[in-house]
C-alpha cells in the first residue's frame, strides 16, 4: 500500500478506466456486476485515502509520467476535489450495491456487461475531471464521462429515452465545445494549459478582451453542462427516462462535477485577473439562481411523474449551489460546496427510494402509487426521511447546508434578507412537492387490488444506508464542513 | 486590411455560426448532427491556426537549421488530434442514437417524434 501511496491521484482514474474493458470481457451479467461493484468500492477506498492525505497536508501534486509542470500534465488534489471525489465514488458504489435487481428489470442480460463497462468509463471520466489540474485534460475527461453517460442513460426501458438522450448529447457537446473555445482563447493569450501556470501568466497579458470572451464561453459552456437555469432543458427527460439506478448515480454527481469546473476555473483563473469580475459573476449568476429556485420548485409542485418531479427539484437545488457561489464570499462558497455534498446525499437517497418503488410499479406516476405505503412501508419511510433532508428539517444534512446558506445570504448586504426569503419560500415549496407524494402514498385508496411486495432486501438496505448518512451528516457535519471550508479558503485565496 | 489578414478567424467564426444555426434550426436529426460536426470543426480550425508562427517551419530539430530558426507550435495540433477523436466518437454515438430512434419511431424528424410522444 505504501508503494502505491504517492500514485493515488493517478490510480483514482486508472483503476476504473482500465477495469472497463475487463468487465466487458466477463460476458456474464452476475460476474460483470460483481466486478464493477468491486472496482467502484476500490475507487471509493482510493477517494477516502486521498481524503485522509488531504486532511493531513492540504494539497497533493502529482506529475504524470514525471514530466514537471507546466510541460507535463499535472494532477492536483485538494479539499475541493476530495469533497466531490467522495460524492461521486460514494454515489456510484451505493447505486451499484443495490443495482442488481433494478438493472435486471431495465436491461436484458447479455447487454449488461456493456452497460457496466460504460458505467465505469463514466466514473473514470468524472474522477479524472476532479483530479486533473490541466484545462485541456478536463475537456477530455468531460467528454469521456459525457459519452459514457449518454450510453448508460439510453439503456432506459422507455423509448422516450432516445430523443431525450439525443438532446442531452447535442446540449452536452455544445457545452463542451464552448469550454474548448474558451480554453483555446486563453491558450492563445498565455501559451499554457496548466491552471496554476495560467493564473500566473494572465497577469502578463496586456489585452484583457480575449480573456473576457474566454470567461464568457467557459461560463456558458459549463452552465449548460451543469443545467444552470435556463440552460437545464436536457435534464428533466434524461433523468426521468434513464434506468432508475443510473438516475441515482448521475443525479448525485454529473451536474455537480460541471459546477466544480466552473467554480475552479472562475476562482483560479478569472477572479484574480479580470477587473470587476466578481461583480459580473454575481450579477450573472444570482438572478439565474433565484429564478432556478423559484421556477423549478413551482414546476415540481405540479409534476405528476415522480422521477421528473425530483429532476425539477434537482434544478432548484443547483440554484441553491450557484446562489451560494454568486455571493462571492467565504461563507457563501462554503455553503455552496456543503450543499453540493448534502444535496447529493438527499437526492441519491430519494432516487434510491424511487428505485425501490420502481421494482413493483412500472410507471412511477402519482396515480399509480395510491396507498402503496401499506404494501411497501420501509420504502416509503425511507422516502419520507430523505424528503425531510431535502426540505432541510433540523437534524438532517439538508438543514446544515441551508442554515449556512441562509446565514451567508443574510450577511451579504441590504438585499440579503430578500435572498433569505426566497430560500425559505422554496423550502416550503419543497414541503409541498414531497408532501404530495407522501399524501398519495399514505392516505389514498389503492387503485387496484394487485398484491405488491416490498422491494428486495439489498436495494432496501442500500436505501436505508443512504438515509442513515443523511442523518449522520446532519448530526456530525464536521467532515464535509471542514472540507468545504478549506476548499472555500483555497478558492477565495485566489481573490485579489 | 487588418481584418482580412485575420481571415482564418473569420472562417472560424462563420463556420461556427453556420454549424450552430443548423443545430438549432434544423428539425432533421441527421442535419442537426452535421451542424454539430461543423460546429466542432470550426473550433479545430481555431486551434490549428493559432499554432502557426509566421516564418516558422515544422518543429523537427535538425543540425542543418540555422540557430535563429523559428518553429511552429506543435502543441495545438496534438490537442486537436485528441479533440477530433472526441468529435468522431460523439458523431458516431449520435448516429447510433438516430438509428435507434428510427427503429422505434419510424422517423428522424424532431417535430414528428414530438407528435408521436404527445399521443
Amino acid at each position: 500500500m505504501s508503494a502505491l501511496q504517492p500514485h493515488l491521484p493517478a490510480l483514482q482514474v486508472i483503476v476504473p478506466m482500465l477495469s472497463a474493458p475487463l468487465v466487458l470481457l466477463l460476458r456474464d451479467r452476475g460476474l460483470s456486476w460483481a466486478a464493477t461493484t468491486l472496482v467502484s468500492l476500490c475507487s471509493f477506498a482510493l477517494a477516502v485515502a486521498l481524503c485522509l492525505e488531504v486532511l493531513a497536508d492540504h494539497r497533493i501534486l502529482y506529475e504524470m509520467g514525471s514530466w514537471p509542470a507546466p510541460w507535463g500534465i499535472e494532477l492536483g488534489v485538494d479539499a475541493f476535489s476530495v469533497l466531490l471525489l467522495l460524492v461521486v465514488n460514494g454515489a456510484s458504489s451505493l447505486a451499484l450495491l443495490g443495482a442488481m435487481g433494478s438493472i435486471d428489470r431495465d436491461i436484458e442480460g447479455e447487454r449488461q456487461p456493456l452497460f457496466y463497462a460504460a458505467w465505469l468509463l463514466a466514473l473514470a471520466g468524472l474522477n479524472g475531471i476532479l483530479v486533473t489540474a490541466d484545462a485541456f485534460n478536463i475537456f477530455v475527461f468531460m467528454e469521456i464521462s459525457a459519452l459514457a453517460s449518454y450510453v448508460i442513460v439510453s439503456a432506459g426501458p422507455n423509448r422516450r429515452v432516445l430523443p431525450a438522450v439525443f438532446k442531452y448529447l447535442i446540449m452536452g457537446t455544445i457545452g463542451a465545445t464552448f469550454y474548448l473555445i474558451g480554453v483555446g482563447l486563453i491558450y492563445l493569450m498565455t501559451g499554457t494549459l496548466n491552471l496554476a501556470d495560467m493564473e500566473l501568466r494572465i497577469h502578463e497579458v496586456a489585452d484583457q478582451k480575449p480573456i473576457l470572451v474566454a470567461a464568457g464561453f467557459i461560463t456558458i459552456g459549463l452552465a449548460l453542462k451543469a443545467a444552470v437555469f435556463p440552460l437545464h432543458g436536457w435534464l428533466p427527460n434524461a433523468y426521468t427516462y434513464a434506468p432508475n439506478m443510473v438516475t441515482v448515480f448521475l443525479a448525485a454527481c454529473a451536474t455537480k462535477v460541471s459546477l466544480y469546473i466552473l467554480l475552479r476555473f472562475d476562482f483560479f483563473v478569472f477572479q484574480p485577473n479580470l477587473a470587476g469580475h466578481d461583480i459580473q459573476f454575481a450579477y450573472f449568476l444570482m438572478p439565474l439562481s433565484l429564478l432556478a429556485i423559484l421556477v423549478a420548485s413551482t414546476v415540481a409542485m405540479f409534476e405528476p411523474n415522480l422521477k421528473r418531479l425530483l429532476a425539477w427539484s434537482s434544478i432548484a437545488q443547483i440554484g441553491y449551489i450557484t446562489l451560494g457561489a454568486s455571493l462571492v464570499s467565504l461563507a457563501g462558497i462554503t455553503a455552496s460546496l456543503l450543499h453540493m455534498f448534502n444535496h447529493a446525499l438527499a437526492k441519491s437517497a430519494l432516487f434510491l427510494a424511487l428505485a425501490c418503488l420502481g421494482m413493483s410499479v412500472r410507471r412511477l406516476r402519482l396515480e399509480n402509487i395510491g396507498g402503496i405505503a401499506r404494501q411497501m412501508p420501509w420504502t416509503m419511510a425511507a422516502f419520507v426521511l430523505a424528503g425531510l433532508s431535502l426540505i432541510g428539517v433540523p437534524g438532517t444534512a439538508g438543514f446544515i447546508s441551508k442554515w449556512y446558506l441562509i446565514s451567508a445570504a443574510y450577511e451579504s448586504g441590504p438585499w440579503g434578507i430578500a435572498l433569505v426569503g426566497v430560500i425559505i419560500i422554496s423550502s416550503l415549496m419543497a414541503v409541498v412537492y414531497i408532501w404530495r407524494v407522501v399524501e398519495v402514498a399514505y392516505f389514498s385508496k389503492p387503485a387496484d387490488t394487485v398484491e405488491i411486495a416490498e422491494a428486495p432486501l439489498p436495494l432496501l438496505l442500500v436505501t436505508w444506508i443512504a438515509v442513515a448518512l443523511n442523518f449522520y451528516f446532519g448530526l456530525a457535519a464536521s467532515l464535509p464542513l471542514d472540507l468545504s471550508r478549506t476548499a472555500a479558503l483555497i478558492l477565495m485565496g485566489h481573490m485579489p | 486590411m487588418a481584418l482580412l489578414e485575420l481571415y482564418h478567424y473569420w472562417v472560424f467564426a462563420v463556420l461556427l455560426m453556420i454549424g450552430f444555426y443548423a443545430v438549432i434550426a434544423k428539425l432533421n436529426l441527421i442535419k442537426k448532427l452535421i451542424g454539430l460536426s461543423l460546429f466542432q470543426a470550426a473550433v479545430f480550425l481555431l486551434y490549428i491556426s493559432m499554432g502557426k508562427v509566421s516564418g516558422g517551419t515544422a518543429p523537427v530539430f535538425s543540425e542543418m537549421l540555422p540557430d535563429d530558426q523559428l518553429f511552429s507550435n506543435p502543441l495545438p495540433q496534438v490537442l486537436i488530434l485528441t479533440a477530433i477523436v472526441v468529435g468522431i466518437s460523439t458523431v458516431a454515438l449520435g448516429l447510433g442514437m438516430i438509428v435507434r430512434i428510427k427503429e422505434e419511431y419510424g422517423t428522424i424528424e424532431e417535430n414528428e417524434i414530438q407528435e408521436i410522444d404527445r399521443r
